[in-house]
């Protein structure tokens, strides 16, 4: 059986779009940057900021290594255009540390072993943070439940919990 | 000063990763980055007619599109391609090499751009067309082209008369499908020329091993070359050979001159090595004792066209239970897939799951308890060479294992225990792994302000090598844990081999003994020159490194403080480099072992598997640090827990294709599916296997942990699925 076969474009694009200035406040601090709007929230922290402590497991929005807190609430920054969040405060993993001071619950997580090979880490910390502001978790169960998002190859899931416990009694 | 080694100490590496400073392969924004993206076969197999890339190199910003047909140089050798763990036989895929077409998802032209973005939309710009060949994709449609390879394990008696005339037989097929590893960073490199020196970061579990295959495949000097991959976001086997997007990167450097950063999509890692797809039959005959006469294991695996990948499914039964008969076989049925490649304890995760739901379905049949029934089997040495074990302290693990779980309230009847409207099954099993050790050299530079680095090629893809190396070390060189500074993941560093097989704790750390070893006999040298010294006429072994002293072991007031040792002898630094060579003793077998005990509960009329407990029980040597060996053993336990439950990667066999290429379908555990996981671990102290004792935790965490939730299953549902992952429809007509 031998026949042949194309792959046809999706239709066909001549230039790249053209670029649109926005602000951000990532991690208290103001940023002015220039993306085109095809240009994801992950991409501009990671490859305009320099912030690649926001990581990228999937680029889909199905595994959560690229949560970040935008005005306080924990999104998927792969699912979110930058332009859409003109004028937002972001807070990213870089930004929980206050002065050297570890955020309760980056302590927590090195107390608790809640990671391995740590590229789930900043997803699971920023959105935990979510989750406590949140207030709708109290018991492990819920905890499990809520922070299903975020996806952990390496498995730390019971010391993300625990991790999570110690910071919740703590704040 | 309490001893590091065995206490549960936090990662060394712990601030660097919940800050995000840890950087990754793909993290390096140097300026002048260039982007690559991949263009994949969308056919299986057949060649490339034609690539027309006008469209994407109209587009503003596309700098190049990279294809077998304007490639720079590449060897054209297999040998150039034949990394450190490549299949011994076969010829390894050569990526972007000639037109032909060997799988689905091989890349076919690399877009280039000033951004990823643009590089991105330009990829879908980009026309192929193809001729397509006539492909297969089915291991169970292909069975009968199964072809035997050779299995170290050898025949006794005569295992199939001994079946046909076992008072109580069992035989049945369980199969394990295609899983892929799927670690949570995506596969990049970047590379950077920079002064005739190329530098290339890349998700690697073997810095050297790609350095080797780079300078091969380019015809690079080895001494223009360093990969560095100083943290990796997860490998679980994926990263142990060079994977193409590092060729790909280079091949771009190399065209543009420019630093070049290539990352992989999801969908895009399926096309990468998997865990073979695997059919395994179990025979096993019982005399009506309850002891084993005869026990065969056949499997049959999935390897590529081109490449033959084997690990034999089918030995651990030796290792395991005693029988007189056995015959064991390891067949191959080659696909038009990617090469298959090594997954979390490969071989025995699925080996061991149908070895161990057989012993089950033996045991039902012989109205033993399953425990009752290993015990009945155990056995003291290696069948299969005949050989006792460094250390066995397996009875144990049943022991505690089954006292921990509460093994003893379970009623044997099938659907007899419940929990409200959910059946409740407990379900246990074995689990075995081997305690293997590589040449690995340590280097140490002690500085006289009390600081030492300790660096070795190894890579520490999240198991915890920063940490117990830093642990060793402090120990041998009585030094705090916060004056010990770990170097890893750099190929300019000492030779070590790539981080896999569990073999990496034993190979570095006693490495780093003979290492401090060097370093004491030069302090000890220094000491020694200093006037009334009151370590004269010590040998090396007659003193010990405590507490930033050399101490002689016999009288702890005769002691010499390093940094006046050093002083005196005016010795700024002293650097030592030592190799580890394993032992050549043959006499003993080693090896890992555990037992697992799990709970479900089903739901009975919607049949949802829940696991609510799993306790393994694990024996492997002596622990250097509780804390991160329970992370490993809990962490394989999650991934037994997916393969028992989750984990299938579903091909459109028309279409030669994946059809979950993503981390949505294709299932993995998330938070939500994982209860109570304890993990304890048996002592067994073990001077024989190697000098500190220590025997890996990598691969045993997974071993037997399918088997005990399907043998968990059956209890509380009385039915019997044998072909992973149980999924609810597998089981819901059991209502
Ligand atoms: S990278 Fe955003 S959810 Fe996976
Ligand atoms: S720590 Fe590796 S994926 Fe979570």
């Amino acid at each position: 059986m031998t026949h042949s076969g194309t792959t046809k474009p999706k239709g066909s694009i001549a230039a790249a779009p053209e670029k649109i200035p926005i602000t951000l406040t990532v991690n208290g601090t103001e940023a002015k940057l220039s993306v085109a709007p095809w240009t994801t929230l992950l991409d501009a922290l990671r490859d305009h900021l320099d912030l690649t402590g926001t990581k990228k497991g999937c680029d889909h929005g199905q595994c959560g290594a690229c949560t970040v807190l935008v005005d306080g609430r924990r999104i998927n920054s792969c699912l979110t255009l930058a332009v859409m969040k003109e004028g937002a405060e972001v807070t990213t993993v870089e930004g929980l540390a206050h002065n050297g001071e570890l955020h309760p619950l980056q302590q927590a997580f090195i107390d608790h072993d809640a990671f391995q090979c740590g590229y789930c880490t900043s997803g699971q910390i920023c959105s935990a943070a979510g989750l406590i502001a949140e207030g709708k978790a109290k018991s492990a169960d819920e905890i499990r439940e809520l922070m299903s998002g975020n996806i952990c190859r390496c498995g730390a899931y019971p010391n993300i919990v625990a991790a999570i416990q110690q910071a919740m009694e703590r704040s | 000063m309490a001893s590091y080694i065995g206490s549960a100490t936090s990662r060394v590496d712990g601030r660097a990763k919940v800050t995000g400073e840890a950087k990754y392969a793909g993290e390096f924004n140097v300026p002048g980055l260039v982007h690559g993206y991949v263009v994949d076969s969308i056919i299986p197999k057949g060649r490339i007619v034609r690539i027309d890339a006008s469209g994407a190199l109209g587009i503003a910003g596309v700098i190049d599109v990279l294809t077998h047909s304007n490639r720079p140089p590449m060897a054209d050798k297999d040998d150039a391609y034949k990394d450190e763990v490549a299949p011994e036989k076969g010829s390894p895929y050569r990526p972007l090499y000639d037109d032909r077409i060997h799988f689905t998802g091989q890349p076919i032209a690399l877009v280039l751009a000033e951004d990823w973005e643009t590089a991105r939309v330009a990829a879908s710009q980009v026309r192929i067309e193809y001729q397509k060949e006539a492909h297969v994709t089915d291991l169970h449609a292909e069975r009968t082209r199964a072809y035997a390879v050779d299995v170290p394990e050898k025949p006794r008696g005569d295992a199939e008369r001994a079946f046909a005339s076992a008072a109580i037989s069992h035989a049945a097929e369980y199969s394990i499908p295609t899983e892929h590893h799927n670690p949570m960073e995506l596969f990049a490199s970047t590379a950077i020329w920079e002064n005739g020196q190329l530098t290339v970061y890349d998700k690697t579990q073997g810095v050297q091993n790609v350095q080797q295959y780079l300078c091969k495949v380019f015809n690079l000097q080895p001494n223009a070359v360093r990969v560095m991959s100083p943290y990796m976001g997860g490998g679980f086997g994926a990263g142990l050979r060079p994977q193409y997007q590092v060729v790909l990167t280079v091949l771009a450097a190399n065209a543009l001159k420019r630093p070049v950063r290539v990352m992989l999509t999801r969908a895009q890692m399926y096309a990468l090595g998997y865990r073979p797809a695997s059919i395994e039959r179990l025979a096993l005959g019982a005399n009506s004792g309850g002891t084993l006469d005869s026990m065969q294991h056949e499997a049959i695996a999935v390897t590529s066209q081109f490449e033959e990948f084997a690990r034999n499914d089918t030995g651990w039964g030796n290792l395991l239970y005693k029988s007189p008969n056995a015959k064991f076989e390891h067949k191959l049925v080659k696909l038009d897939l990617p090469t298959s490649c090594d997954m979390r304890a490969p071989g025995a995760a699925t080996g061991v799951y149908a070895l161990e739901c057989a012993m089950d379905e033996l045991a039902i049949a012989l109205k033993t308890d399953p425990v009752q029934l290993r015990l009945q089997c155990y056995s003291d040495r290696h069948q299969g060479e005949d050989l006792p074990y460094t250390s066995k302290q397996l009875r144990e693990c049943y022991r505690q294992g089954a006292d921990a779980f509460g093994w003893s309230k379970r009623n044997a009847e099938p659907r007899s225990m419940r929990d409200g409207s959910e059946l409740v099954g407990w379900g246990m099993a074995s689990g075995v792994w081997e305690a293997l050790q590589v040449p690995a050299t340590v280097r140490i530079v002690l500085t006289a302000n009390g600081h030492a680095e300790v660096a070795t090629a190894a890579s520490d893809i999240g198991t915890g090598t920063y940490t117990i190396m830093a642990q060793v070390a402090a120990d041998m060189l009585g030094l705090p844990i916060d004056n010990i500074s770990v170097k890893l993941g750099d190929s300019t560093l000492p030779q070590c081999p790539v981080e896999g097989g569990s073999w990496i704790a034993s190979s570095v750390c006693n490495a780093i003994a003979n290492t401090a070893r060097a370093v004491r006999g030069d302090l000890l040298e220094l000491a020694k020159a200093t006037q009334d010294s009151p370590l004269s006429g010590a040998g090396v072994d007659d003193v010990a490194l405590i507490d930033g002293k050399i101490v002689s072991k016999r009288d702890a007031g005769r002691a010499v403080s390093i940094a006046s040792a050093m002083q005196s002898g005016k010795a700024e630094r002293i650097t030592r480099e030592e190799i580890n060579q394993p032992s050549e003793d043959k006499s003993h077998a080693r090896n890992v072992h555990s037992a697992i005990f799990a709970e479900v509960k089903v739901d009975e009329e919607i049949g949802i598997i829940r696991v609510t407990r799993v306790v393994k029980a694990v024996a492997a040597g002596r622990i250097l640090n509780p804390k991160t060996a329970h992370s490993q053993v809990m962490g394989g336990v999650v991934w037994g827990i997916g393969m028992a439950l989750h984990e299938e990667t579903l091909y459109d066999h028309r279409f030669g294709r994946v059809m979950n290429a993503n981390i949505a379908e294709y299932h993995v555990p998330v938070n939500a599916d994982i209860h109570d996981i304890e993990v304890i671990f048996v002592d067994e102290p073990d001077e024989m296997v190697n000098p500190l004792g220590i025997k890996g935790l990598g691969e045993i965490g997974i071993v037997g942990v399918a088997a005990a939730i399907a043998n968990a299953v059956y209890h509380a549902t009385g039915k019997r699925v044998r072909d992973l992952p149980i999924t609810l429809d597998k089981v819901i007509e059991f209502a």
